[in-house]
Parts: structure tokens; sequence; C-alpha cells
């Protein structure tokens, strides 16, 4: 597919997912939907830095935790309106990754030492949050229910969707244009041979740079979604393990490195643990032992995720993995 | 500012816990010495040794350190057995991947646990449970004395195992030079697994000398994992000196934080320890070489 037609689809494809509000007139089946492009979102955001950029975080949680936390703080503390919370919290978790990239980055940390840094900053945050008045600390900060549109809460689940499909749908179009520029060409060059696009002249530190700020704003978003949608937060939802997870495995499952892969990861996941709650019920752990047999798998077999396995079937020829001739260790 | 009354016992009750962390670590530092792997699934499979432990002791009263016997090696298979069949395929070239299948691993350990074993925390109950040693002053629990000498004594047969057996040496040349090793004869999957198993074991071990101090629950391995993390990296991945060191250096960091900043600012010293160190010094404090 080259860029103009993967542009048309992406239209195309939002175009569709706009029907839902008046195709879904069930609460709960829309609540699907917001949380599927919620995931798409939380995962396009891992993908600009971990798919494009080849940096694999374990710790998304600590731009999407500043997010939350930045709006649901404005709010219960300054009374700060939450549509001006929503801006600052993604320059605010723009501001983090800038902080864990320079710190990272200039230091030349690679691979697998990237992965625990990031997670380890991460339990930094949580520890922080956890440690500090002004977040609630342990208990955790409860956003007064205040239902108006002006206020970032809304009656009905469909003016939640059409936040979540804007942000995500500006996430996605991020992602292209990165897919288009010299900019993303870049960023490629990097995660394929740091050494090689730096003999040629790719300032690496800066594309990368570049590639955590976005990636951070866009999780950033999520997190402010999540803290409107949800209206609490604790230190173990913002910063914990859990999301930084679910921020890895949507990408992965869908493709890394594709502007569609988050996407698909994310349906399929929701999709996954629907059925599974349907036909095993609810026992505690079950999903998430899915999510767990799902991430082996595929890294083991189907390294380029859903998206990968798409290409493949339509071309007819063997799914060659770009990661195959990766340099070993860091 | 609290004196030295306060501090002393204070360390002290650092450095054996920090011994029990550096049982932890000895078996990652281990399987990144050998591998080049970091093993995430590291603080699950310790928690299903302490199942194992646990359910030992209820079932059929096998006390904890009997449990010594049984224990290491069923872990040791288990060991062998993941890696050979399923860590030991997943690279594809970029050790990030190896990083991603033992964090799918640790998900599902910890959820089936979850499931079958639900989230109570449970102890045993074992006639020296609440015994204390005075040393300098301080009371220490007796389970944490053992597990402190458990450490030392481990950290010395992996020594012996690595420097004078055929095992030993045919890990360290694997290690060293993966081709010219298999060259001579060495098979390198078993090897490997060999060296994973060993790894796991030692998770065997640290849970047979952790419970009788210790509880166990479904997510008691996800606070052990960062920190065996902190130790390998800042004593150098691969030492088994420097894991013990950097065990016992967290320990009495962690120990005089809690003192200092409180419980739950304490734990923020061993993070930016961890921070600091992979960025200024990746080769960890004692490594010999960049």
């Amino acid at each position: 597919m080259n860029q103009a037609n993967k542009l048309l689809m992406l239209i195309v494809v939002f175009g569709l997912i706009a029907l839902a509000p008046m195709l879904i007139t069930q609460e709960s089946l829309l609540n699907i939907v917001i949380m599927t492009l919620y995931a798409a979102l939380l995962g396009q955001a891992w993908n600009i830095l971990g798919g494009y950029g080849g940096q694999v975080s374990f710790g998304h949680a600590a731009y999407f935790g500043t997010g939350a936390y930045a709006v649901a703080v404005l709010q219960v503390q300054f009374g700060i309106n939450p549509w001006l919370g929503l801006v600052v919290g993604g320059f605010a978790a723009a501001a983090v990754g800038a902080f864990i990239g320079f710190c990272t980055f200039r230091y030349g940390l690679r691979g697998s030492y990237f992965a625990l840094v990031t997670l380890a900053f991460a339990e930094v945050l949580r520890i922080l949050s956890n440690s500090v008045d002004f977040t609630g600390a342990g208990v955790g900060l409860l956003i007064p229910l205040e239902r108006s549109a002006a206020n970032f809460q809304f009656a009905s689940k469909e003016g939640f969707f059409w936040v979540i499909w804007a942000m995500t749908f500006a996430a996605f179009l991020t992602v292209w244009k990165i897919g288009n520029s010299r900019f993303g060409a870049q960023l490629m060059a990097v995660r394929d041979n740091e050494d090689a696009a730096r003999a040629l002249g790719v300032d690496a530190f800066r594309v990368k740079m570049g590639a955590i700020m976005l990636s951070g704003f866009f999780a950033g978003l999520a997190g402010v979604f999540y803290a409107q949608y949800f209206l609490y937060l604790d230190p173990h939802i913002a910063y914990g393990a859990a999301i930084s997870v679910e921020s890895l495995l949507v990408p992965i499952i869908g493709g890394m490195g594709t502007l569609f892969g988050p996407l698909l990861g994310a349906a399929f996941l929701h999709g996954l643990s629907e059925l599974s709650r349907a036909v095993i019920g609810d026992a505690p752990g079950i999903s998430l032992v899915l999510y767990g047999v799902l991430l082996v798998v595929m890294v083991l077999f189907v390294p380029r995720g859903l998206a990968g396995l798409a290409s493949h079937l339509r071309s007819g020829k063997p799914a060659e993995s770009r990661v195959e001739e990766g340099k070993g260790h860091a | 500012m609290p004196d030295s009354a306060i501090i002393i016992p204070s360390v002290l009750n650092g450095l054996t816990t920090g011994g029990l962390y550096a049982l932890v670590a000895l078996g990652l530092t281990l399987i990144y010495g050998v591998l080049h792997i970091i093993n995430f699934a590291h603080g699950a499979l310790l928690m299903l040794g302490l199942y194992a432990v646990y359910f030992l002791n209820v079932q059929f009263g096998i006390d904890p350190y009997l449990a010594l016997l049984i224990v290491p090696p069923a872990m040791f298979a288990l060991g062998y057995a993941l890696q050979r069949g399923i860590i030991g395929r997943a690279s594809h070239g970029r050790d990030e991947n190896i990083l991603l299948v033992t964090l799918g691993l640790s998900i599902i350990i910890e959820n089936l646990s979850l499931y079958f074993f639900r989230s109570d925390t449970r102890t045993v109950d074992t006639p020296y449970s609440f015994d204390v040693v005075e040393i300098f002053g301080a009371f220490l629990p007796y389970p944490k004395v053992v597990a402190f000498v458990g450490a030392l004594v481990t950290a010395a047969l992996l020594w012996l195992l690595m420097s004078h057996t055929d095992l030993g040496r045919a890990i360290r040349a694997l290690a060293k030079e993966r081709k010219g090793a298999q060259l001579v004869g060495i098979n390198a999957d078993h090897v490997f697994a060999m060296s994973f198993g060993l790894g796991v074991a030692c998770l065997g071990v640290a849970a047979c000398l952790l419970l009788p101090s210790y509880y166990v629950n479904p997510q008691v391995g996800g606070g052990f994992v960062l920190i065996a993390f902190t130790i390998v990296v800042l004593g150098g991945m691969g030492s088994f000196v420097g894991a013990l060191i950097g065990g016992l250096i967290i320990g009495v960091v962690e120990a005089l934080g809690g003192l200092f900043l409180g419980e739950s600012l304490g734990q923020i010293g061993i993070f930016l320890i961890f921070i600091l160190v992979l960025i200024f010094r990746p080769n960890g404090l004692f490594g010999a070489k960049a």
C-alpha cells in the first residue's frame, strides 16, 4: 500500500468507526468500542517509540499516569477546567518523555537496558505519587461528579466516544505522517541500524528524542481520557505495570511499526477478552493468562504481528522478519 | 537524626534482608552472564518456588529447610524445560524479544497462580519462625540469619561449579565464545538450558530459605524483580561476588531509606540507584570491562 492509499484507508476506517454511536444503542456495547479505541491510542503511542523507533519501553505508564494525574490534580486541587487539563496533561507527559529520553539516549542505553530503565522510572513515579499529598497518596484522587460537556464529563457514553475517537484519529494521522516524512525515515533507519544511520548523518539522539516526546504526548492523552472516563485514580492504576503491559501488548499483537497494527491489536485483544468472559466467565486472572499466552505466541511465531500476517497472506510471499538480522545484545 | 542505637540494628537488619535479595539475584546474574538474556519471569518463578515450599509444608509437613532437597531440583527441571522449549527459540536476533517472552511467561504464571491459589497471602508456621539471634546488640530473626548464611554458601557453591567442573567450563566457554565452544563439541542448546535451570534452581533455594520469614501470594514475585535487576546491574551482570555485595548494599539502602524517609518513600532509593548505575556505570560498580 502506498502512502496515499493508506491515508484513504485510514479515513475510511475511522469514518466507519464514527458510525458506531448511530448503530449501537446499547451503552455497554458502546463502552467496548470506546475502550478499544482507547487501547488503540495507548498502543499507537507505544508504537511510535517502540515500533517505528525500535526502543522497547516497559514503562509507558510513566506518561499515561502523568497525563491522568495532571488533569485530576489540576481539577481537584486547583479547580482548573479539565479541557485545559487535557492540554497540560499531554504536554506534561511529553515533558516526562523528554526527561527520560534525555537521561537514557544521552548515555546510549539500548535494548533491554532501555526497557528496564523505563520500567524503573515508572516505578519511581508510582512511589512518588504514593507518597506526596497533592496526588492523594495511596488513597488516590476522586474527581467530583459534575456532568456537563464543558466539564469533560458527558451524561451519555456518546460524548466520551467522540473525544476518544478524535484523540485516536489524531494519533493515527500523526503516525501516518511519520511514515511519510523525513523524520520517520530517519527514525526507522535508527531502528534498523543505529550505527549505519549515524554514519549517514542522522542525528540519532535528536530523532529518538522526538519519538519519545510524541509517544509520551499521546500516552498522556490516553491517561487524561482514562481519568475523565472513570473519575478515579490511584498510584497503582496510573503508574502500575498493567498499563505498561497493555500499551506494548496492543502493537506487538497487531504489528509493530505498522500504521494499522495498534487498531488490529486493540480490536483483537478486546474481542478476545469479551469472548473469554462469555465462555469462561469472570474468573480472576484468566483473561490475563490469555494475554500472556498471546504475547509469547506472537513473539515466538508471528514477530510481525497481525498486520504482518495479513500482508503475508495477501502477497503470498514468505513473511520475512525485519527483526531477523538485528544486532545481538545492547 | 536517629542515633547509633537505632542505626546499627537497622543496618544489620538490612544486611540480612540483603542476603535474601542476593540469593534471588544470584540466579538472575548466572542466567545473564551466560545467556546474555534478562529473565523477566524471575520473580514469577520465585513465587512458584515459594508455593511449592508452602504446599510441601502444609500438605506433607515437610520443613522448609528440608524442602531444599526437593524444590531446587524441581525448579531446575522447570527452568531447563522453559529455556529449551520456549525462551531459547524466541530471540529472532533481538534481546528485547526474550524480555517480552519472559514478560509473557511471568504474566501467565502469576495469573494462573491467582486463578488456582487465589490472592490470599499465606505463611508457614515453623518452630523457629520467631526465634531471634543476638549480634552486636541487635536482635535479628533466626530465619533471616540462616538465609544470609545460605546466600553465602550458594554463592560459594556456584563459584565452585563454574570454576571446577566440566559443566562450569562449558558454560564459561559458551558465554565467552559461542561458535568456538560449539566447534569443540559443546552442545550449546543443552548447556544454555542447564545454565537457565541452574539459575532457576537458585530461586528454589531462595524460596526454601525465604518462606520461614516471609509470605507468599501470587504477586509476591513482582517486588523482587526490579530489586534483583538492580542488584545484578549494581554488581556487574554475571558476577556472583558482585551479586552478593550488590544485594547487601541494596538491603542496607532499603533499611536506611525506610528509617529516614518512611516506609513508602524509602523504596525509591533502590530505583534511583538502578537508574543511575545503568546510566553512568552500565557494567556495574565492579564490572571488569566496557
